[in-house]
C-alpha cells in the first residue's frame, strides 16, 4: 500500500509500474486520475488551492484504504493527493488498485474515489481573475459516498 | 491545554490556525465547546452556530456533537471537505 500527500506531481505509468513490480499474479490495473478542471462559466479559472489536514490526512486515507482491503479482494492500491496551488488541468489525486481480476479493481478504486471526496480533509478553493472563493461540498458526492452503506 | 485547529473558510472566517485553550470543567462534550466558541460573539458566534454544518475531529478522528472531549485532546473544525 503506497499513500502520498505531496506538492509534487505524480507520473500515473510509473506508480502502476511500482505497484506492480516483481509479481506475476496481477491480471487487472484501474488507475483514476482527478485533474483541475474550470467549472466556471466565465472559463477564467486560474488555479486551484489546496488545503489539508497534516497528520489527519494520511490517517483518513490509511482508514480507507483498509476499508477497501477487508472488502475486495485486491493485492496492492496506492492514493496519491496533491496539494498546495495546483494549475489548470494539473493532477490532483491519483488511485491505483490491482488485483487478479478487474471487477474487484473497478469497484474497490470507484469506492476509494467516492469516500475520499466526503471523508479525508481536503479543500478546494478557486482562484479566478476576479478572486477567490472556496468550492462547497456536493450533495452528489455524499449520495456516492453513501451508497456503498459501509 | 486542549489545542484548537481551524481549517479552510473556517480558518479565513474565524480568523484563526490554530490555539491553545483550557476547557472549562463543564466543557465535556463537543457541542458545548462550540457554544463555548459562538459565546465570543461576531464571526465566531456566525460560525459556530447551531446550525451551522461544521465537521469536527477529536485526535484527528472524525468526531460529532456528542464526542467527549479533555484537555489533552487536538480538537479541528472545518467545512465539509472538497477534495478528490
Amino acid at each position: 500500500m503506497y499513500i502520498s500527500v505531496q506538492t509534487e506531481d505524480f507520473d500515473v505509468a510509473e506508480v502502476s509500474r511500482q505497484l506492480c513490480a516483481r509479481r506475476s499474479d496481477i491480471g487487472a490495473i484501474v488507475t483514476f486520475s482527478g485533474l483541475v478542471r474550470d467549472r466556471s462559466e466565465a472559463q477564467n479559472l486560474l488555479a486551484l488551492e489546496l488545503e489539508h489536514y497534516p497528520g489527519m490526512t494520511e490517517k483518513a486515507l490509511e482508514a480507507i484504504a483498509a476499508s477497501a482491503f477487508d472488502q475486495w479482494e485486491i493485492d496492492d492500491l496506492a492514493i496519491i493527493h496533491r496539494v498546495g496551488r495546483l494549475e489548470r488541468s494539473a493532477n490532483i489525486v491519483l488511485v491505483v488498485v490491482i488485483s487478479a481480476h478487474r471487477k474487484q479493481a473497478f469497484e474497490a478504486c470507484e469506492f476509494l474515489m467516492d469516500y475520499l471526496k466526503t471523508q479525508a480533509p481536503f479543500w478546494k478553493k478557486e482562484i479566478t481573475r476576479e478572486g477567490e472563493s472556496w468550492v462547497d461540498a456536493k450533495a452528489s458526492d455524499q449520495q456516492a459516498s453513501e451508497r456503498w452503506e459501509i | 491545554m486542549a489545542r484548537l485547529l481551524y481549517f479552510a473558510s473556517l480558518r479565513e472566517k474565524v480568523n484563526s490556525e490554530q490555539e491553545q485553550l483550557e476547557l472549562p470543567q463543564d466543557v465535556i462534550r463537543v457541542d458545548q465547546l462550540k457554544g463555548l466558541l459562538a459565546r465570543r460573539g461576531g464571526s465566531w458566534g456566525e460560525a459556530f452556530t447551531a446550525s451551522s454544518a461544521l465537521l469536527v475531529s477529536v485526535n484527528q478522528q472524525m468526531a460529532n456533537d456528542q464526542s467527549s472531549i479533555q484537555n489533552t485532546d487536538e480538537i479541528a473544525f472545518f467545512p465539509p471537505v472538497t477534495g478528490g
